[in-house]
């Protein structure tokens, strides 16, 4: 198997999508000629012309309520936003509309677009670059909310998402773009929406987490093996919203000590709905307060702080001792 | 040569062809047959006639909030009837005529307007979306399905309505930008009726003319009399051919008036005066075109008065079909439908929890 970087195997998804359906269509700002910021749609404008991979003027409200159209249409949308900074102007067409239509037309309509955009810290980018605001868009019902942490789950996820019949809101962590490669199948792979996943076995304590945190988090229960001997079960989201508590539930009454990570600011993150989701369905099972390892209620810190703003492993390993001390 | 003048288009047309006095441009008269000019003067009275009844229904409490749209039927019935059935219309919330016209039983109305979801599903026969509330966002659903159109090779065009005040809404602006850009076969049409709520159209922007907007986005721009359905109409047509042909978007700024309330919500009484809605009373677009049709011996009065009566019984009978329907759509389980295309576990948690809810509470804890 190839191994490949986060933007080459999202590169692949869509590359593999259009080349099956001509009903795929990439547009967004400089996805065509520069074959976006990040690279990510690389090659794609040579391979299938300008008709299906179209540079649209700089407008995200825009590019997302054209893509409502074209879905409704019959099309599958998969539209570009350069940085979730700018994905916000989309919110309007998003919550109004594209997370509605099937509702508000009892069925007749869908809208089975996919609206990609890097999110998070940790590339020492200018402002506006860095933000973290998924629990923006999975508080609104009718819309999904996926976030890979690999290359092998992000092509596997972009797959799924662009055949989903629902709106997608697909994040991607920049800082793991090209952190690391995979081994990742030339053949066909996808991974339900709507399912978290078990990557590490253990029954002391449980670690949540999703996107850019999973590689801080699994380094954190590696450190905790390490220090203290303690067996971290280690769950990873990928889909925010649908938010699938099976998974955190079961390991939670397994462990009765979990932590939760993410960069997304502390207050009304997603962790906090999975603390509510593990006090309705675990807490007789839990031996300590869920802990939240998280970004702080602030303005994520232009980049030369926001190395204090990231959960870090140090972070991490601390919540997990006072989880592990707690009698 | 540091300042050199750029040649750009620096008018609009302005198009009337019947005139509020009743008064032909023979020159400019569209050719439409017979039976389709029957045919609009049919669904113009029937809209105006349930409007009427709506804003009844609604003051005696048997149905909700509604945006009448009394006065304005010329301007969107004229720019639909130039359609064809596979053409799609993206509606705003103020195009009733332009609804019937396009095939929505009267009740499906009723049934929306009490509150009830199943009265915006749009028939599989049709292509046309639901009503959008928030103003001018739609616009950018008829650029993406004209965009769509294109790309599958059909020569289908996208029609969508939005108000005065929608033409200061970035996505109207985006919207347009992306129809010229894309070249698609779009048709904006604008029902100025001089009034966003309190806010007039001298306040909305300092543009002399609405269609001038389009100027800044490479596609053209005709201002017509919207209360004359004949102008509305060749405009229309015109902007069809156009878009059919392959050669983009246009923008059409029907000059009309609101006559009624914003929504039944609203009193104008704060904002205008009556004098200017008299004014308006005397251009009224049905008066004119019934002149015109008896002018072309399509019409009688005693024609009229039978169409009268025939569609005061159509009513009738769509409000008792609703009342009937009505009576079947209480189960609040189905709220939790249509959601998703499957419903999440969680979804199926909580509507459990309402079952169980409902089974146990007291008769009057249940709205029942």
């Amino acid at each position: 198997m190839p191994k490949m970087t986060m933007v080459q195997a999202l590169n692949l998804a869509l590359r593999q999508e259009m080349e099956k359906d001509d009903r795929v269509i990439v547009l967004g700002e400089d996805v065509g000629v520069d074959g976006g910021v990040f690279r990510v749609t690389d090659g794609l404008i040579e391979r299938f012309g300008e008709q299906r991979v179209v540079d649209t003027p700089l407008a995200e409200s825009g590019i997302a309520g054209m893509s409502i159209g074209m879905a409704v249409y019959g099309l599958r949308p998969v539209c570009e936003m350069q940085f979730d900074g700018f994905s916000y102007y989309t919110m309007h067409q998003i919550e109004a509309h594209a997370s509605r239509l099937r509702w508000r037309s009892q069925g007749r309509y869908h809208v089975p677009m996919v609206l990609r955009a890097p999110y998070g810290g940790g590339v020492r980018a200018l402002e506006h670059h860095s933000e973290s605001r998924e629990a923006f868009w999975a508080h609104i019902p009718g819309l999904k909310m996926v976030i890979p942490s690999g290359p092998r789950n992000s092509r596997a996820l972009l797959v799924s998402a662009i055949r989903d019949p629902d709106p997608v809101i697909f994040y991607e962590p920049k800082a793991v773009y090209r952190a690391f490669r995979e081994e990742v199948p030339e053949e066909e792979e996808t991974l339900p929406i709507g399912r978290s996943q078990r990557v590490r076995e253990g029954r002391d304590l449980t670690l949540i987490a999703y996107g850019a945190m999973m590689r801080p988090t699994l380094a954190a229960a590696d450190e905790l093996k390490k220090t203290h001997g303690a067996e971290a079960d280690v769950i990873d989201l990928l889909t925010i919203s649908p938010l699938d508590d099976s998974l955190l539930v079961e390991s939670a009454r397994k462990t009765g000590r979990v932590a939760v990570v993410h960069e997304a600011p502390r207050s009304f993150g997603p962790g906090a709905e999975v603390v509510a989701r593990l006090v309705e369905k675990a807490f007789y099972h839990l031996e300590a307060p869920v802990a939240r390892v998280t970004g702080y209620d602030i303005v994520i810190p232009l980049f030369s702080r926001e190395k204090y703003y990231l959960p870090t492993v140090a972070r991490i390993v601390d919540a997990a001792r006072n989880l592990l001390a707690a009698q | 040569m540091p300042k050199t003048r750029i040649a750009l288009p620096d008018s609009i047309d302005h198009l009337s062809i019947l005139d509020e006095h009743g008064k032909l441009d023979a020159a400019l008269e569209p050719a439409i047959d017979d039976s389709l000019l029957v045919r609009l003067h049919r669904t113009m009275l029937l809209a105006r006639r349930f409007d009427e009844r709506l804003l009844s229904l609604q003051r005696q409490g048997r149905i909700g909030t509604f945006p009448p749209i009394a006065g304005q039927e010329a301007a969107h019935l004229g720019a639909v009837a130039a359609l064809r059935g596979s053409d799609w219309v993206v509606p705003a919330f103020r195009e009733m005529a332009a609804d019937l016209w396009r095939g929505r039983p009267m009740e499906s109305i009723i049934i929306y307007n009490n509150g009830f979801n199943e009265g915006s599903r749009i028939p599989d026969e049709r292509n046309d979306m639901p009503i959008a509330v928030p103003v001018g966002s739609q616009i950018l659903h008829a650029v993406g399905i004209a965009w769509a159109m294109k790309y599958r090779g059909k020569d289908d065009v996208a029609m969508t309505f939005f108000g005065d005040g929608a033409t200061s809404q970035g996505d109207f602006h985006e919207g347009l930008n992306f129809a010229g850009v894309f070249e698609v076969p779009v048709v904006f049409v604008c029902q100025n009726n001089q009034w966003a709520i309190s806010i007039p159209r001298s306040k909305q922007t300092r543009s002399q003319t609405l269609a001038q907007k389009a100027i800044a986005y490479g596609i053209p721009g005709i201002q017509v009399d919207g209360n004359d359905i004949l102008a509305v109409f060749a405009a229309a047509q015109e902007a069809v051919a156009r878009a059919r042909a392959g050669k983009g978007a246009t923008l059409i700024e029907c000059v009309t008036y609101r006559m009624a309330v914003h929504t039944t919500a609203d009193d104008p009484k704060r904002y205008r005066a009556d004098a200017e809605v008299e004014e308006w009373r005397r251009r009224d677009p049905i008066a004119r075109f019934q002149s015109y049709l008896t002018g072309k011996g399509l019409l009688s009065a005693e024609a009229v008065k039978a169409e009268e009566e025939a569609i005061a019984a159509d009513i009738q009978a769509a409000v008792d079909r609703a009342e009937q329907q009505m009576k079947t759509l209480g189960d609040p389980l189905l709220m939790f439908e249509h959601a998703y295309a499957g419903m999440p576990d969680y979804l199926k948690e909580q509507r459990a929890d309402f079952i169980r809810f409902m089974a146990a509470a007291p008769k009057e804890d249940t709205h029942a």
